[in-house]
């Protein structure tokens, strides 16, 4: 078909060049033919571990996802959320799952449920303003029920072809591609404030004896400052969000080999939880990953 | 946390429900406690009466700090430590440091015994104003802690490093002058902290984490403390070492920028660029106080300048009227549109004039070429197809009203919005007419095209998506007012601005809103983008640079009046040109100013950089080309 007679209407309709048997079919992705594609569907896993050192489990996880079919059908969507907890006596477990419940409350609410009625539209608000304002409810929730806790938090809210991340803390969300294992969330500790000024190298940071202090947290009070972007979701790549227990002993480059390895992002996160236990597990672990077919 | 009092001197009443000492305990036989003065972590500080002077009332202060070891080893060391601290104390002398009369440990505890001060800690004076404080309150005070850090630094045989300089550690006593409380003996008794931990310091240095300390750090916290007292901006509640990106006059601007350069000085991240000395910058304190003078700082990176660079006129081209538009450049030729309603085409080394096109009306778009044709729009509502070399007419196509949109050729088409509030498509190389789409309002901005897809804004406030069969694919109708800016795609998603002062972030596949930024007013200008920042222009007389993937603000440059074009990127500098008659030149990174070229009228236009040249016109009738 010429440029023309393919748009503005003049177009001839395909049976000209149907195959014989007057059967349409969809040309399969090259990426799907050389095999280096997962699947054509996304998948996701997720999995949560105390790990080794520690007595009790102060992480929490939510994971949601859904997919669609149809005449105007709603896009993919999907809702991760990974909170690693902080506080005397239980502070941390209850700051970490109030946090991650009310995140998961707030952006269910809008955009997903208003996206679900019939000519819906996510068009109300802003995106990142819906997940700037469900991380700042959560904090204030936090310092209203649990005194003296505090949590990270790292949300990632995927809406078709565009995940927008909130994030406070140092869990982190990766985008891993087939050709490396990309951080896109900052650290808000003090050891990666003082890398980021070339105070201290990457190495140095990793065995600083304040490694674990934050400057941020979920829990802290008033005027909590949220990083909140929107990436493209990582076509035939990996979303992987995890909290430090995960990230601080098993390094990037064994995350990626773990989830291009696996079979199933299910597969995938028991395999890190392993070695992440391994490495000595001294804090608690979560991980989720989600994959992301080539289109 | 609990903890019991073990039987002291002849006390037999115990401890609070919070483990602190009851009013009415003794200890060593000597010191009643009155009441709870203050209480912070580890420590406590009672107000006391000293039993050996029995005839009058000696007052005293006691601080009781509790000893968490557990392992023996690690107690003992605690004590040791803390015994040796107070010796030093006690050898100390200076009016703002409070004496110590005595120490002693007991069990899980020692104390301080010392000179009882009345009056409040700057903590708690921050906290009961709501205003920052007034420079000249602050600068006595800094000039006083000055003295007594500089005491200490000068101790003999090892300087005495503060460590801890913060507004909870400065009292003001109640003839207003400084005491230094809290020389971190208490640091001794925290216990390491297994874990995360939330908060920081916000006064300490980059260093100190480093488990450096020296002068330089005192220095640092007290250009920090200084910075909070005069903008009311708790450090602690912001990423740490981040004072640059709250200058204090941006935040209070009373302050003197004498005074912001001390300061600046001794928050440099180098300890190399603060002051070498107390005294040193107490000597820079003292010319701020008396206002006299050159005032003698060091370098501070706030001031050091990028290296200017000089700007040069390589011609300029004098048309008949106001030249509005911008100017394409392709194959040498500058064709720039003019109000004059003639299209010029000069030679783009020398600026000579090679021929010039009469259309009917004022041209404020910019012409789009492909292969040897020249694409025009004018206000006469025609398009115009003119051969590039001789500008000869091809063919022209009439619209149903003027145009301003600037036309884009893509697919053998050439595309373009008119006033008749249509988007028209024509035949790029016979001019006939191949789609025509209306919408709610006049399009004058220039259409997008990609991935088989059209997207353009109108002046009806809507923003379209179109796909090449002429079906909606979505419409977009947050934005307020019209739509004069053009869009931009960037990693899926689509930059405009809009006359309703904000810059929107709008998904391409689908149409949903992902962030809008903010202006002071409307906004006609098209973004640029490179390395994840946005670069646009706006009425309210600045050029913002915006980081894309969150929507906030990087930095924005100040003009004299309405920034209307829209910025050039090129190489690592933007080039913007202003109402006010200048085309500004700034580090595409920082925001700040190379150069300045200043014009006869305003700057409405975008600049085209070509073979390291910028084009550009102006409303006082010339096109300049300039060296960059």
């Amino acid at each position: 078909m010429t440029f023309l007679q393919r748009i503005f209407g003049k177009a001839t309709t395909d049976l000209e060049e149907a195959s014989p048997d007057g059967i349409e079919t969809t040309p399969l992705d090259p990426a799907a033919i050389d095999g280096t594609a997962l699947s054509n569907y996304i998948l996701v896993g997720s999995s949560n571990s105390t790990g080794v050192e520690r007595a009790h489990n102060e992480d929490a996880l939510f994971s949601l996802l859904g997919t669609a079919y149809g005449e105007n059908a709603v896009p993919s969507f999907g809702l991760f959320v990974v909170a690693d907890g902080m506080g005397g006596h239980r502070s941390g477990e209850v700051a970490a799952a109030l946090a991650a419940r009310t995140v998961a409350h707030r952006l269910s609410a809008d955009p997903l449920m208003q996206l679900f009625e019939p000519n819906g539209t996510a068009d109300n608000r802003p995106i990142q303003d819906l997940v700037r304002q469900a991380l700042r409810d959560a904090n204030q929730s936090v310092v209203n029920k649990v005194p003296g806790g505090g949590t990270t938090l790292t949300a990632a809210l995927v809406l078709g072809s565009q995940m927008t991340i909130g994030h406070v803390g140092d869990s982190r969300a990766y985008i891993l591609t087939q050709h490396e294992a990309k951080v896109i969330t900052r650290d808000h500790s003090l050891v990666n404030r003082l890398v980021e000024l070339g105070q201290i190298t990457e190495a140095e940071a990793a065995v600083h004896p304040q490694r674990n202090v934050l400057y941020k947290a979920i829990g802290q009070g008033a005027n909590l400052e949220v990083d909140v972007e929107t990436h493209s979701v990582p076509k035939n790549g990996f979303l992987f969000i995890c909290s430090d227990g995960l990230w601080g002993v098993v390094p990037d480059e064994e995350i990626q080999r773990i989830a291009w390895g696996a079979d199933h992002p299910q597969a995938a996160c028991d395999e890190l939880v392993r070695a992440a236990n391994a490495a000595g597990g001294p804090d608690n672990i979560t991980a989720v990953l989600v994959y992301f077919p080539p289109s | 946390m609990k903890r019991t009092t073990k039987a002291l001197g002849d006390v037999t009443t115990g401890t609070t429900q919070l483990g602190q000492l009851e009013p009415g305990v003794t200890l060593q036989e000597r010191y009643l406690v009155l009441a709870l003065h203050g209480a912070g972590g580890m420590s406590s500080v009672y107000r006391a009466r000293d039993l050996h002077f029995p005839n009058v009332t000696k007052t005293v202060a006691v601080k009781e700090m509790i000893n968490m070891a557990t392992d023996p080893a690690m107690h003992e060391m605690i004590v040791r430590n803390f015994e040796r601290e107070a010796d030093l104390l006690a050898t100390l002398s200076h009016p703002a440091i409070p004496r110590i009369y005595d120490y002693f440990t007991h069990d899980s505890s020692s104390y301080l015994v010392m000179e009882f001060i009345e009056g409040k800690d700057l903590e708690a004076v921050l906290r009961e104003s709501d205003e920052p404080l007034a420079e000249d309150q602050v600068v006595k005070w800094a000039i006083e802690l000055c003295d007594v850090l500089d005491y200490l630094h000068a101790h003999k045989p090892q300087p005495i490093i503060f460590r801890d300089v913060k507004p909870s550690n400065i009292m003001i006593d109640d003839h207003s002058s400084i005491r230094l409380i809290d020389f971190g003996i208490a640091r001794n008794f925290q216990p390491g902290q297994k874990g995360t931990m939330i908060g920081t310091d916000g006064y300490a240095p980059p260093e100190q984490y480093r488990g450096e300390a020296s002068p330089a750090g005192d220095i640092y916290a007290l250009g920090a403390t200084i910075h909070h007292l005069l903008t009311q901006r708790d450090p602690r509640a912001e990423p740490p070492f981040s004072f640059a990106e709250r200058p204090i006059r941006d935040i209070n601007d009373k302050v003197s920028p004498e005074l912001e350069s001390t300061i600046n000085a001794s928050l440099s991240y180098d300890p190399a660029d603060r002051f070498p000395t107390a005294e040193a910058m107490k000597a820079s304190l003292m010319a701020v106080a008396k206002e006299t003078g050159i005032l003698v700082s060091p370098r501070t990176t706030a001031t050091a300048g990028l290296p200017r660079n000089e700007v040069q006129e390589v011609w300029s081209f004098e048309c008949e009227d106001e030249v509005r538009g911008s100017p394409l450049v392709v194959d040498g030729v500058v064709y720039v549109g003019c109000y004059d309603n003639n299209l010029y085409a000069l030679d783009a080394e020398t600026g000579e004039f090679i021929w010039k096109f009469a259309t009917e009306g004022g041209i404020a778009s910019k012409p789009a070429s492909d292969d040897e044709l020249i694409y025009v729009s004018s206000e006469d509502t025609r398009m115009y197809a003119l051969s590039a070399e001789k500008g000869t007419l091809a063919w022209t196509y009439y619209a149903g009203g003027p145009i301003r949109s600037s036309p884009v050729v893509s697919e053998g088409h050439i595309f373009v919005g008119a006033d008749d509030a249509r988007l028209h498509v024509v035949n790029m190389f016979n001019g006939t007419p191949a789609w025509k789409q209306e919408v709610a309002g006049p399009i004058r901005s220039t259409p997008l095209i990609v991935d088989e897809r059209v997207y353009f804004g109108c002046e009806s406030s809507d923003f379209y998506c179109y796909d090449f069969r002429g079906d909606l694919k979505w419409r977009f109708g947050k934005a307020k007012r019209g739509i004069t800016s053009s869009p931009i795609l960037v990693d899926g998603m689509l930059h405009f601005g809009c006359m309703d002062w904000s810059l929107y972030a709008v998904e391409a596949e689908a149409g949903w809103q992902i962030w809008k930024f903010r202006m002071g007013r409307p906004t006609i200008s098209t973004p640029a983008f490179a390395e994840g920042r946005l670069y646009t222009g706006c009425a309210d007389g600045r050029v913002y640079a915006i980081d894309s993937k969150g929507g906030r603000e990087i930095w924005h440059f100040q003009t004299e009046h309405q920034v209307t074009g829209s910025p050039t990127i090129f190489e690592d500098s933007i080039f913007c040109g202003s109402v006010d008659g200048s085309m500004y030149c700034l580090d595409m990174r920082s925001g700040r100013k190379r150069w300045q070229f200043q014009t006869g009228g305003p700057i409405t236009g975008t600049p085209t950089v070509s073979d390291n040249r910028i084009y550009f016109g102006s409303n006082d009738h010339r096109v300049y080309a300039l060296l960059t």
